[in-house]
Parts: structure tokens; C-alpha cells; sequence
């Protein structure tokens, strides 16, 4: 089948945040991606929830994530995101996507 | 492809997609492909209490493999005429397998039959 027209191109050297099928955060700079959505971040970082204390941030560099295991790409407002306070923000983390 | 021809014509709108785990997000369509990849802007997470991930976000790609349901508004769906299509496709996909059986068995004239399923799906494909 062609390329999807669904792309991802307005993401390029913005920072975005991912959503995994097993409900990890990822966040960091978009450098590229293919038909399947695998996707190559620099700068990144998970961000781990929890319900009894704040986001805690663990840096991880240059990633590649399979586009198998991805299930959101958003764009981060980087104004926005500097106001959060993640030692306020408490939450399960997320489930795992099942299929 | 009738049903992303059917998301084409609801992109501008506002809809509601629930994943498989449980998260639900509100947004305006902005696009959509053939594996119902979908593009959603200004969206905002239905739970905020309980999914505080996506607070500084606002546009975002949703791959199509983790789409649970897409809510859809009623005023803009047409039931009787998807499902008429619905319809319609079901039985063109049919037709199509038979007539592509019956070729095949008469180009193979008593020959182990050959597996015409990429014929097959090209046809689906192409109508």
C-alpha cells in the first residue's frame, strides 16, 4: 500500500511526547520517523507517574521507538510545558494497551 | 476503504476516541490515512484527573492499531446511507472472490489450483 497521507511531518525538531503500548511517557526532540511510524527522538527522557509523589524524569539520550509499540505522538507546547509542576502531578500510570 | 472514505468526511469535526487502555480524548479531526492513523488538534483528555500525561499537549498523531472506538457526532452521520455502503462493499468483496476463484480455476484447467488471494485483494482494493 502507498505511504499513509496521515504524516508525520509537522513534528520535525519539535519536542513531542509518546505514549507506548505498555503506558511509558516519553518525551524529547522528533528527528525522524517512517511508514511505520518508528520514530527517533534525541533528548529524551521518560517521564514515570506515580500516585504517592510527583513525575519523576529519567534522562535516556537518543531513542528509537518501534512503531508497533507506539500508540500517541503529540506535540508539546514547550510554554506550557515549563509551567507544570511535576512534583504536584500525581497519577497511576498508564495501563498497557490491549489489544 | 469505505470507512476511511467515512472519517475523510468528518474531518473539520469534533470527535471523541477511546484507546485500548482506557484513556478517551476529544479533538478536532485533522486527517486521516488508510489504517485509520489518525490526526487530532486542541484536543483534551476526558479524565484530566486521571491522566494528567498529555496536559501541555495539544495536537497529536494517534497510530490506528490502539483506536478502541471513535464517538462519533450523531447530527453528522448519515446510519441508513453508511450502512447501505456498508452493505454495498460486503457484497462487491463477494462477488469479487468468486469471480476470482472461477478465473482461476479455468486458467488452471484442472491444474493445482494457484492462491489468488493477492488478485483477490487487489480487486477489493481498486473498487
Amino acid at each position: 500500500m502507498s505511504a499513509p497521507t496521515s504524516t508525520l511531518d509537522a513534528f520535525y525538531g519539535k519536542k513531542v511526547l509518546i505514549i507506548t503500548n505498555d503506558g511509558r511517557t516519553l518525551v524529547g526532540s522528533f528527528q525522524g520517523y517512517d511508514q511505520t511510524i518508528n520514530v527517533v527522538l534525541t533528548d529524551s527522557s521518560e517521564r514515570v507517574y506515580s500516585s504517592h509523589q510527583g513525575i519523576q524524569t529519567v534522562p535516556l539520550g537518543a531513542y528509537m521507538v518501534r512503531g508497533d509499540n507506539i500508540a500517541i505522538v503529540g506535540e508539546v507546547n514547550e510554554e506550557e510545558d515549563a509551567q507544570l509542576d511535576f512534583d504536584a502531578i500525581k497519577a497511576e500510570p498508564l495501563r498497557h494497551i490491549v489489544h | 476503504m469505505l470507512f476511511y472514505s467515512f472519517f475523510k468526511s468528518l474531518v473539520g469535526k469534533e470527535i471523541v476516541v477511546e484507546l485500548k487502555n482506557d484513556m478517551s480524548l476529544h479533538g478536532t479531526l485533522d486527517s486521516v490515512d488508510q489504517y485509520l492513523n489518525m490526526k487530532l488538534l486542541d484536543i483534551a483528555v476526558t479524565d484530566a484527573e486521571k491522566f494528567p500525561h498529555m496536559l501541555a499537549v495539544k495536537n497529536i498523531f494517534i497510530r490506528g492499531s490502539v483506536i478502541r472506538y471513535v464517538h462519533l457526532p450523531a447530527e453528522e452521520v448519515d446510519v441508513q446511507q453508511l450502512q447501505d455502503a456498508s452493505r454495498r462493499d460486503a457484497e462487491q468483496a463477494k462477488h469479487s472472490t468468486k469471480t476470482g476463484a472461477a478465473a482461476a480455476a479455468a486458467a488452471g484447467k484442472g491444474q493445482p489450483t494457484k492462491d489468488t488471494r493477492p488478485d483477490q485483494s487487489d480487486k477489493v482494493a481498486a473498487s
